[in-house]
């Protein structure tokens, strides 16, 4: 369970998640710090280290839109948070699914700021207002990355059967 | 049932007879494009063969291109470092398709690539870009992927776990009004369709407008389909595209050509006819927040740019030119012009449009991604107003999150630009 801690509209871009200004950052130990930057009361409460890990974020459509910049997954995900959005812009869920980020795809969700949300299987639950939402599950090929840990040892492990494989060939 | 060209391009390099939208496929990928983000992808490369004993190289380095555009000339020693170590790892690994920052052979990513003819027809062609989708103006299928992402695939030549996207069929007729072209239909598409109206599928462009189009435009409608949150655009690859690729890209040899089969299956299928568009503006702050110019025309603006990886090739600079010869841009208006390439630069400088840009007053700059994305020069100040040929239109996109971003074709930019307000290019030039 977590608390709302930002509630968004439809079409927030990867420029208000992590402003293009700050895109010569790139460690994952070192973006966090620019988390939505240009809205500075929330990103204060951030790097004051006043949201506690697994909060939650709830959006409209299309969150992450725009430029592929892989720091609005990192930074988001150095603070433990978690994602509900109506959907997510193609390249953001990659890169969410890539890196580990925390994302949960609920259409209808609706929450306020300060409600208790909580992720059970196929359903999100506003704790506050008692309603509950159905989970669109990911599909099976995106899955097999998250089961693996993220994209890095999932590649990690195909290169190592591609090696056997050639070395017995 | 037969196939889209997307589908069959995607069979092809997954070595299979058929896909169709739905299927999990594994392309081998025949391009993968890397900007300043490399410092980034490098980071994820060495990160995979931790631990694993293996020597970390790249599968081919003669498919590995990388390009300097967002901040060039570095901007700070943050970035000069970075382009150091992404140097360095490039003489290392022999990567060949390398554009560093130089007046002859650099520029955007987006316009290095097809003139430099490494994007052919029916090939897979991955960046750590979003506008990567602009290389389907050439027949490729080409999208764009996170820094992790591109670290995969350079590990393994291959994109993993790619889902095959359905496809919207976009018919397009008609010939444009004077003052109207490529960037108008594409904003009026993605007016149509929303921001998230093709997300996680491919937009295939066709009819006789089309057909007819250059190269040149095709990049524009490709290059915003990431707008409608597409995951490629598409022109099928046919006379013009050869046409392109010996002439402007010194590609000599037929070119395959990929057409989608008559009964291939679409998710969609949306018609335009252009012959009565006007000129679109995107107004802030989501690019599917379109309007005719006339809804919008009197807005006074600070700053104009002309240029960026949708609207920066010689086309489009000589329809700015065309307006601003012999005028002035108006006082209280900075206007900013950085061309796609230092190829397209100097073909301008031969033309004599950079004098005529110069003598107009505006600020020409040197290629690159420059003010697009708020990160290098060109920044706006609280409030301020800006009209842009470029694609996108966020809260805080070009540096300032308290300014308005509005986004047009050349021919409004330089219109607006000599009053100083938004104004239809149409008035007083029939």
């Amino acid at each position: 369970m977590g608390k709302v801690v930002l509630k968004l509209e439809d079409d927030i871009s990867t420029d208000v998640i992590y402003p293009g200004r700050y895109m010569a950052t790139v460690l994952p130990s070192e973006t966090p710090r620019f988390a939505f930057a240009d809205m500075t009361d929330f990103n204060g409460a951030l790097t004051a280290g006043r949201v506690p890990p697994g909060s939650m974020i709830v959006a409209g459509k299309n969150f992450g839109c725009g430029s592929s910049r892989e720091q609005a997954v990192s930074a988001l995900k150095g603070h433990e948070l978690t994602i509900v959005a109506h959907s997510f812009a193609r390249i953001f869920l990659q890169n969410a699914i890539n890196l580990g980020l925390r994302i949960v795809t609920a259409p209808g969700i609706e929450a306020a700021g300060g409600d208790e949300i909580s992720v059970r299987g196929e359903t999100v639950v506003n704790e506050t207002s008692g309603a509950s939402y159905p989970v669109v599950k990911l599909p099976q090929a995106r899955q097999a990355i998250i089961d693996a840990g993220g994209l890095i040892p999932f590649t990690r492990k195909r290169l190592l059967q591609k090696k056997s494989g050639d070395s017995h060939n | 049932m037969g196939m889209t060209v997307v589908e069959k391009i995607l069979a092809r390099a997954s070595g299979r007879a058929g896909v169709r939208a739905g299927d999990v496929v594994e392309p081998a990928v025949d391009l993968a494009m890397s900007h300043e983000n490399a410092a980034l992808v490098i980071n994820q490369f060495l990160e995979i063969y931790g631990g694993t004993a293996l020597e970390p190289l790249v599968w081919d380095p003669s498919r590995v291109a990388i390009i300097f555009d967002h901040r060039v000339p570095a901007e700070s020693a943050k970035t000069a470092s970075n382009h150091k170590r992404v140097r360095e790892f490039v003489a290392k690994h022999a990567i060949s398709k390398f554009h560093d920052i130089r007046g002859d052979t650099g520029g955007i990513c987006h316009q290095v690539l097809p003139e430099s003819g490494y994007v052919r027809p029916g090939s897979v062609v991955v960046g750590t870009d979003s506008h990567t989708t602009s290389h389907g103006a050439l027949g490729a299928f080409a999208f764009g992927i996170g820094a992790t992402e591109m670290a995969s695939v350079w590990a393994l030549g291959a994109a993993l776990n790619v889902e095959v996207p359905g496809t919207i069929r976009v018919e397009v007729t008609g010939d444009f009004p004077p003052f109207v072209g490529p960037k108008d239909l594409i904003l009026h598409l993605i007016g149509r369709i929303s921001a998230q109206g093709a997300n996680f599928k491919v937009i295939e462009f066709h009819g006789k407008t089309i057909d007819t189009m250059s190269t040149s435009g095709r990049l524009v409608l490709c290059n915003m389909a990431v707008e409608a949150g597409a995951t490629s655009g598409i022109v099928p690859a046919d006379g013009e595209t050869a046409r392109y690729l010996r002439e402007e890209a010194g590609v000599e040899g037929p070119q395959p050509a990929t057409a989608a089969d008559p009964d291939a299956s679409y998710e969609q299928i949306v018609s335009i006819d252009v012959s009565s568009l006007v000129p679109q503006v995107a107004c802030p702050h989501t690019v599917d927040n379109v309007k005719p110019v006339t809804e919008v025309a009197g807005t006074k603006v600070d700053q104009v740019v002309i240029g960026s990886c949708t609207n920066g090739r010689l086309d489009d600079l000589e329809v700015a030119a065309g307006i601003l010869r012999g005028r002035k841009v108006a006082r209280g208006t900075r206007m900013l012009i950085f061309p796609a390439s230092g190829k397209i630069y100097a073909q301008a400088l031969r033309k004599g449009l950079i004098a005529d840009f110069m003598a107009a007053g505006a600020v020409v700059m040197n290629p690159g991604c420059g003010p697009c994305l708020g990160v290098h020069e060109g920044a706006l100040g609280d409030n301020e107003t800006a009209l842009s040929t470029t694609n996108r239109n966020f809260k805080g996109r070009m540096g300032n999150s308290s300014a308005s971003v509005y986004l047009c074709s050349p021919a409004v930019a330089a219109a607006s630009a000599l009053e100083g307000v938004i104004t239809d290019p149409r008035k007083g030039r029939d």
